[in-house]
């Protein structure tokens, strides 16, 4: 078979080729080095820009769990709050409290006297102090005509110039403190008058215009009935539907067309989900705006493709020997499905839910679209209560231009994060417990 | 003898591994059978294997010579292909595997530091078990090799490379036509004669072949062990294999491999007429496997 | 649950007319003051004989709501357990009759995918068409000027209302490109490296981290965008004496770049695992060196799950909202210098639609018809991708 040439170039190759491997072996090593370093590289600046987000973000915003407080003494003056003497509720909720604040602030500051200035003084404190006073008041009347040394929030502005954001070295004109101001709160400071402590109103209230009264707990409720809506629909459909194509669907052109239409949904932009909630929810149905329940079912068309996609997997997991084993027994299908093959899927199931649901929480441009961007400042208490969204919080003070919300931006981006960590790591440790080798 | 430990420093001892092949190798580790043969092209010698802390190989010893076929037969698990694929360092991609004792080529040993892996695997081809043509035409699988090694300079050289590599794998006939369809259109047995034309092309002096007819139908085998006679004039051919048919059929030599020792080696018309040890024949003669 | 809507709309129902015309949020207010009256807390503002009727309809519409939830409840319960009774005999198969029931709920639910698409569908395009109604389609395909503000009044100054797509579809095009050529080769090399290269122990830990990458919401890389990588890349174009608007094409398209990085990886990752491990050992006993294996056979051989993938990043890349809405600005500039400032049609879509609007101006329906344009896009590109990896699974399966 073999011919002349072959003879020729095989008989001679051992030994020529082998000095030829040899020959290019520096410059292959050479290729494959760079190769490798190219694939280190692109490891690296991926954690890279991981790193720098996490790191710019926590370093922005871990000041905002701390805020200013300054301690004022204050006259509850009967003649200011209470003139009639009656005491009633009206009357005290009604008084200037606002007033005390500044009384209280000039007599610690006697020596300003210009109007401009004593504007400036009173800037030192947050507009805050006022309810503050008011709620004591409301709920010990007794406190009026006496004097008390009380802890107020501080300005933000105090509290960026505490927290060492505010350059005192900048021409007065560039910063938002200027220097009678600063001197103020350095002599407030020698006296022992400005503490730091754990902000609680970050907490607790609703938004504010105010960055040092406004809060997460509108936007995180809104969240949480948003989820709420979005787990109760989107669990039972998705594992419903699941079921139906994993196990009962004929193979036909039709469940075909839902498939490919599952997977395609799954990839829309999420902001074309809002486009038809608007039109739909809102538009057809007159649904109302900005509230969690029209959220809640955007975000459950959203998340169905991802929920129904795992549960069809976990099924897929769950071996025909079970499937047979019962209907062997005489179980109809439906009862193989739910008594032996749902339990089975179920771990696998809660899983991708828990991820769909991250993904929901996360998600703010369909809750754009359905007005759930509005600046609200009750904390919603229940689903169809106007409300924002934890995310689309973030979205709203990131366009305040105080440098104050910035931080509390980063801290309300660390508490989403916060929250989507834990989801995904429970639904890894779903999987771990769960997971089974058939 | 010289042990070369090479790719753990503790010589392990056959009693310490916890596995069902230490009770054969304490009472049993002799091979039957002359295992040097005369100016050979590799020497095995003290070769273990292990994969974590289960021991695949034991000490086994193995000349193989120049163009002699030599047949590797044993029950499945027996430690035959693991034993070819250290041959040619194929085991280096498996992370959890180490290998022992010294395995030379022409006096070189290739589990030597200096050893490269790249030139060896070029000296010293392999054919698998399943056919695995690269996704793409046949002129580029066979072209691969030559390619990536820098054997030719020129595409006439490169042509002259195919043309021929394919000629001595009785290919080219029946692809010359369609040299830039892909490879994997043909059917199981050319895509096999396929992946050894790719590994001719190299020009290698050994060529290991891990049962390659396993997935083929009669036809194609029969092609396969046709060709494999013809190539033997020139290069040395290792084959492991499951058929004894087919061990009697191709080879000149044939090693019994049994729980990862190899139990008896000799002329493989000894072998299977006259086999010196008990295990061997119950092999041959079909009481297990 | 909707109990109180209901009650609220009768009770604003019976408001004295002028009241009734009160703007939204008035009457909210006002609404807000009458529960509070009802349920005796504070109000603000002083109470007026209207406020008072009203407070006193309400709680006469309560009590009416709770006495028809009871009448409702009883004589469901009672409904039911007739017809229970009635159904219950000898030759009755319970089990077919609920299994039919179950499964007319799974039918019904696997087709709410469906039917969520030809939701989309019809309300995108019934809207887009009233739009190209107002504008005609050409204009907005190939027009060149992009000033959605319709005058209030008619003698407003810049009050054209043009609406020429094309610097959408061009800003949208451009940060899409930035960011795919940020995406395409780190997230392609990172998951050769973990797959091929890196160590066991790497890998475990390198993977993980850069999936959270993906699951770090999208409003979050926008504000990082805005916060962090805008002020960097104007600084260092200063630095280097060029001219970089706030907010760059340049930074939008990095950030997304960096959002995508992982999708684009943990699909090439899933190709590239599924070539199967026999190409690798033909190659490699060839004598073929890692890179060469990779570059050469492996990489070929998942060519067309990784392009897919790609065009699935791309899909990504087009429909993101939040990192440009914040990090791209609303300029509408036709312009190809990556440091100059873009808009793209998600940040219209966006910037048209927030705030009160009417359904009915060429303003708000515009958005409607970017959102047609947006979905047509990212669903050729799916179709695509998807249909291209599901022909690659099963070349190997």
């Amino acid at each position: 078979m073999s011919n002349k040439i072959d003879n020729e170039v095989l008989s001679a190759s051992p030994n020529k080729s082998m000095q030829r491997v040899q020959a290019s072996l520096a410059r292959r090593y050479a290729k494959e080095r760079r190769f490798r370093r190219m694939g280190i590289s692109a490891v690296i600046t991926g954690l890279l820009f991981l790193s720098l987000l996490f790191g710019s973000i926590i370093s922005n915003g871990y000041t905002a769990f701390w805020q200013t407080y300054i301690q004022i003494e204050v006259h509850f003056d009967a003649e200011m709050l209470d003139p009639q003497g009656q005491r009633s509720p009206e009357a005290l909720s009604a008084a200037n409290y606002g007033g005390l604040v500044k009384r209280s602030l000039r007599q610690m500051f006697p020596q300003v006297k210009k109007r401009s200035d004593k504007r400036k003084l009173y800037h030192l404190v947050s507009s805050g102090a006022a309810f503050q006073l008011r709620e004591m008041v409301m709920n010990n009347p007794q406190l009026i005509g006496s004097t008390a040394l009380i802890w107020v929030a501080a300005d933000d502005d105090v509290d960026m110039l505490m927290k060492g954001h505010i350059n005192r070295h900048k021409p007065e004109a560039d910063r938002r403190m200027k220097d009678q101001q600063i001197s103020w709160v350095d002599e407030l400071l020698q006296q022992g008058r400005i503490e730091q402590r754990f902000n609680t109103t970050f907490f607790t209230a609703g938004d504010s215009r105010e960055p040092e009264l406004a809060g997460i707990r509108g936007a995180v409720m809104g969240s949480i009935f948003t989820l709420l809506i979005t787990l109760a629909l989107s669990l039972p459909i998705g594992v419903a539907a699941a079921l139906y194509l994993e196990e009962f669907a004929p193979t036909n052109r039709l469940t075909d067309l839902i498939e490919v239409n599952i997977n395609n949904l799954a990839a829309v932009p999420s902001i074309v989900f809002g486009l038809l909630g608007l039109a739909v929810f809102i538009g057809f149905f007159g649904m109302p705006r900005s509230v969690p329940i029209v959220g809640g079912l955007v975000l459950t068309l959203m998340t169905l493709p991802t929920i129904i996609i795992a549960s069809r997997a976990a099924l897929k997991s769950v071996p025909p020997s079970i499937r047979e084993a019962a209907l062997g027994i005489g179980a109809s299908r439906m009862q193989t499905v739910f008594h032996h093959v749902l339990p089975q899927a179920l771990p696998g199931m809660l899983t991708g839910t828990i991820i769909g649901m991250a993904q929901a929480l996360g998600e703010t441009a369909p809750l754009l679209m359905i007005g759930m961007v509005a600046f609200i400042v009750d904390i919603p208490g229940n689903v169809m209560d106007p409300s924002t969204a934890l995310p689309v919080q973030i979205y709203l003070w990131a366009d305040s231009p105080e440098r104050a919300f910035a931080e509390r931006t980063s801290a309300a981006i660390m508490v989403l994060l916060a929250f989507l960590i834990t989801m995904n790591t429970l639904a890894v440790l779903l999987r771990k417990k769960f997971e089974r080798r058939w | 003898m010289q042990t070369n430990t090479l790719y753990n420093s503790s010589a392990t001892q056959p009693d310490n591994c916890i596995n069902i092949q230490s009770s054969i190798a304490s009472d049993d580790c002799h091979t039957v059978g002359n295992t040097s043969v005369k100016n050979p092209r590799m020497n095995c010698r003290n070769v273990d294997v292990f994969y974590a802390d289960k021991q695949a190989i034991n000490q086994v010893t193995l000349d193989i010579g120049r163009n002699e076929v030599i047949a590797m037969i044993g029950p499945s698990g027996c430690g035959k292909s693991t034993f070819l694929r250290c041959l040619n360092r194929m085991n280096d991609t498996i992370d959890s595997c180490r290998i022992s004792g010294e395995i030379l080529l022409d006096g070189q040993n290739i589990y030597d530091k200096r050893q490269d892996v790249v030139p060896l695997r070029a000296q010293v081809g392999m054919v698998f078990q399943k056919p695995n043509p690269f996704p793409k035409s046949i002129y580029e699988n066979v072209a691969y090799g030559p390619r990536i090694h820098g054997l030719t300079s020129t595409k006439s050289d490169l042509d002259i490379i195919v043309e021929s590599s394919l000629n001595r794998a009785g290919l080219w006939d029946e692809v010359k036509d369609r040299l830039n369809q892909p490879g994997t259109g043909l059917s199981g047995g050319q895509q096999q004669r396929l992946c050894i034309a790719r590994t001719i092309a190299v020009g290698p002096e050994v060529i290991l072949m891990d049962e390659p007819c396993s997935a083929l139908d009669p036809i194609a085998t029969a092609k396969i062990e046709e060709l494999i006679d013809e190539l033997h004039e020139e290069y040395t051919i290792v084959i492991v294999t499951h058929s004894m048919q087919q061990a009697a059929r191709v080879s000149q030599r044939t090693a019994y491999f049994h729980l990862g020792n190899l139990i008896e080696v000799g002329e493989t018309n000894q072998i299977f007429s006259n086999p010196r040890h008990k295990l061997t024949e119950d092999y041959i003669t079909g009481r297990f496997g | 649950m909707f109990e109180p809507a209901i009650i609220t709309h009768l009770v604003i129902a019976e408001l004295p007319g002028a009241l009734r015309e009160l703007p939204s949020d008035q009457l909210n207010l006002l609404v807000n003051n009458i529960k509070n009256l009802v349920f005796g807390n504070i109000v603000s503002g002083e109470i007026n004989p209207a406020m008072q009727d009203a407070a006193d309809h309400y709680q006469h519409l309560h009590t009416i709501s709770r006495a028809a939830q009871t009448v409702v409840a009883l004589s469901l319960a009672i409904l039911c357990t007739l017809l229970a009774w009635r159904s219950i005999h000898k030759e009755q198969r319970a089990r077919n009759s609920v299994e039919r029931i179950i499964m007319l709920f799974l039918i019904a639910s696997s087709s709410i995918a469906v039917f969520t698409t030809i939701g989309i569908i019809l309300s995108v395009l019934f809207e887009a068409i009233r739009f190209f109604q107002a504008v005609p389609l050409t204009d907005f395909m190939f027009g060149l000027k992009w000033s959605p503000q319709m005058a209030i009044r008619e003698d407003q100054v810049g009050s054209s209302g043009a609406f020429g797509a094309v610097p959408l579809f061009a800003g949208t095009m451009l940060i899409s490109f930035i960011a795919m050529l940020v995406a395409a080769p780190i997230g392609l090399m990172s998951a050769i490296y973990l797959s091929e290269y890196a160590s066991k122990r790497v890998r475990n830990i390198a993977k993980p981290l850069l999936e959270i990458l993906a699951g770090v919401p999208t409003v979050v890389y926008g504000f990082f965008a805005a916060l962090v990588v805008a002020p960097l890349i104007r600084d260092s174009g200063t630095l280097l004496g060029l001219d970089v608007a706030s907010e760059s094409a340049l930074t939008a398209g990095l950030v997304m770049g960096v959002m995508i990085i992982p999708f684009i990886s943990s699909l090439s990752d899933d190709v590239i695992n599924a070539v199967p491990q026999a190409m690798r050992d033909g190659s490699y006993g060839l004598g073929a060196t890692r890179s060469e294996t990779i570059r050469l056979v492996i990489i070929p051989a998942a060519l067309p799950g990784i392009v897919s993938g790609m065009l699935l990043g791309i899909s990504r890349a087009i429909g993101e909202t939040m990192i440009v809405v914040m990090a791209a600005g609303l300029s509408a500039n036709l312009s190809a210098n990556p440091l100059q400032a873009v808009t793209t049609v998600t940040v219209q879509i966006v910037t048209l639609l927030v705030g009160d609007q009417e359904f009915d101006s060429p303003k708000t329906l515009a958005a409607f018809a970017l959102g047609l344009m947006l979905f047509i896009t990212t669903l050729i590109l799916n179709v695509i991708a998807l249909h291209v990896v599901r022909k690659y699974r099963e070349q190997y399966e």
